[in-house]
């Protein structure tokens, strides 16, 4: 393989991870925008999704999709719980608290998911077989389609949700101005619950689709959480095209790093990225969208 | 209409209001006046159940509604159009207005509130030409016309404003009270929050002084008009070259 042939299919791969990064990153955007607060159970939704979906298949014997609704349904619901047993009842708290929670939050779903799946690593089958699909002399497995695709599928109905549908324009006033998205009758807490549950099930999504690639076991959310933020602050926090942006270059990167120089250094790549951001473009490459108030 | 019996409110350990009565009637305007920092907007946002009230109690329409949360409210038919307008500056102006109906929307009654919708872009020409261009792009006069109707169309019985001619050349913030007016002509009740308490009165029935979070002064709007100590502390020389 020629250099070039080299760049183009470490390309391809990172594009790969990098559409999770985008989905988790969208699942940080959310919860931000509606509440201020970084998540960082975001990571353990996408191991909720993984695991859930594989434990149905072992245990029920389920075919993958409906193993794949359920994981997104389990996961969703976690997510609910969430925000009515952690978020809810510290109402009033102050964000830095809330976002402390939250990490108490997920240090208990990875231990519960530890007690209940054990350490193990888990397998979900890749959707449509491993037959690598050539592109331009670089191969790239169904699987990673799978994953460029549900990140663009889920784009657009995000997109089409807060652009078209009064509910999600609801959830952006609440981000804009919870103030007065109150004072027109808007319950803001039913709109962090909707964007809780949003943020759960995108995040199952992107575990689901990654399973198959990475298998999956219940203390991944630690790493793909931490990769998702640093996606998301990358793209500007809260910019919905931002975090698929972001998502998609730190990906990328990674796959560059770790193939041209060493992949050890693969996991220090998005720290180092997320420092470079703070210190020369704190509002990320796209800029924020929060502080559209007056 | 509105009842509101001696509310004390806070902020943290600072007591904005102590012992806060008011009371507005069906079909009247009553403004509110008083200095920057008297607790004006302080005791809208109790009405409206942004803030709690840690004492006292409030009615409408004879049923006791203290601090019930705003979406309940809105329900019940009490609006408020926020200082400083607060419109929804990355959405657009017909957004703005969906968003004002809200709750109508979520309880079904669709196709009403489109025709809501028109009938504010009919009444406010300068929207409808703006319908689809982002709120935050308009003029200081036009997103508090925007503000407005995004408020009528909750259709509300009790509309509350929070200083709405801050910031508004003095021929705009005219244009502004008399659409007020007008809409109390067509049945509303308002309840009219003004540091500029000359053209508040103009418009009002009645009228309540506020000062450093009590109720000072109350009476008709001539009544206060002819008050001396009115005259000096909110329609004096000082104001005019503020307001004029
Ligand atoms: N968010 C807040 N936090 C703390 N104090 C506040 C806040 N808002 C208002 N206050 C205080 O409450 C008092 C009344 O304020 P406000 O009701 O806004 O007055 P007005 O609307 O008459 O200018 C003031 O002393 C003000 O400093
Ligand atoms: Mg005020």
């Amino acid at each position: 393989m020629t250099l070039a042939e080299q760049i183009w299919q470490f390309f391809l791969s990172g594009l790969t991870t990098g559409g999770t990064y985008a989905l988790i990153a969208l699942g940080f955007s959310l919860v931000y925008n509606a509440t201020g607060v970084i998540n960082f159970a975001q990571g353990e939704f996408v191991m909720l999704g993984g695991m859930i979906t594989a434990a149905s298949m072992t245990a029920w014997g389920l075919p993958l999709w409906s193993a794949a609704l359920i994981g997104i349904a389990g996961t969703t619901l976690v997510g609910i719980a969430l925000d009515r047993a952690a978020i809810r009842p510290a109402r009033g708290a102050s964000i830095v608290v809330l976002i402390i929670i939250t990490v108490g939050a997920s240090i208990f779903i990875r231990g519960v998911a530890g007690i209940i799946w054990g350490p193990d690593e888990r397998v979900v089958p890749a959707f449509s077989g491993e037959a690598p699909i050539g592109i331009f002399g670089a191969n790239i497995t169904p699987q990673s389609l799978w994953v460029l695709g549900a990140t663009l599928v889920t784009a657009i109905a995000m997109w089409l949700t807060f652009e078209y549908t009064v509910i999600g324009k609801a959830m952006r006033a609440c981000a804009i101005n919870p103030q007065a998205a109150r004072l027109c009758g808007i319950e803001l807490s039913r709109m962090i619950s909707w964007s809780l549950a949003l943020a759960a099930a995108i995040g199952a999504i992107a575990g689901i689709v990654l399973a198959p690639i990475t298998m999956t076991q219940y203390n991944v959310g630690t790493m793909l959480g931490l990769k998702g933020f640093c996606a998301a602050m990358l793209g500007g926090l809260g910019n919905g095209l931002g975090a698929i942006a972001g998502g998609l270059l730190l990906g990328v990167l990674e796959a560059l790093g770790a193939g041209l120089i060493s992949s050890q250094y693969k996991d220090a790549i998005a720290f180092v990225v997320l420092i470079a951001v703070l210190l020369v473009r704190p509002s990320g490459i796209l800029g924020g969208r929060r502080g559209g108030e007056e | 209409m509105l009842r509101v019996r001696s509310v004390d409110a806070s902020y943290g350990r600072v007591q904005a209001l102590r012992g806060v009565s008011l009371h507005v009637d069906a079909g009247e305007i009553v403004t509110l006046i008083g200095a920057n920092g008297a607790g004006k907007s302080t005791t809208l946002a109790v009405i409206s159940g942004l803030i709690r009230a840690q004492v006292g109690d409030i009615q409408f329409d004879g049923r006791d509604v203290t601090n019930r949360p705003p979406h309940r409210l809105v329900r019940a038919g009490i609006c408020q159009v926020p200082e400083g307008r607060q419109v929804f500056g990355d959405l657009t102006v017909a957004d703005n207005l969906l968003l004002g109906a809200y709750s109508r929307w979520r309880r079904g009654g669709r196709s009403e509130v489109m025709a809501d919708i028109e009938r504010q872009f009919e009444r406010f020409p300068q929207l409808d030409e703006r319908r689809g261009q982002l709120a935050g792009s308009l003029s200081g006069g036009e997103q508090q016309m925007l503000a407005l109707a995004r408020g009528l169309l909750s259709r509300p019985r009790l509309l509350m404003l929070d200083e709405p001619s801050l910031g508004l050349a003095p021929i705009i913030a005219r244009q502004f009270l008399d659409e007020v007016q007008r809409s109390r002509d067509e049945g509303l009740t308002v309840l009219l929050v003004e540091q500029n308490a000359r053209a508040a009165l103009r418009i009002a029935d009645r009228g309540y002084v506020l000062e450093t979070g009590r109720i000072v002064l109350e009476g008709t709007a001539q009544e206060l008009l002819d008050n001396p100590e009115v005259q000096r502390a909110y329609l004096g020389k000082g104001y005019r070259e503020v307001w004029e």
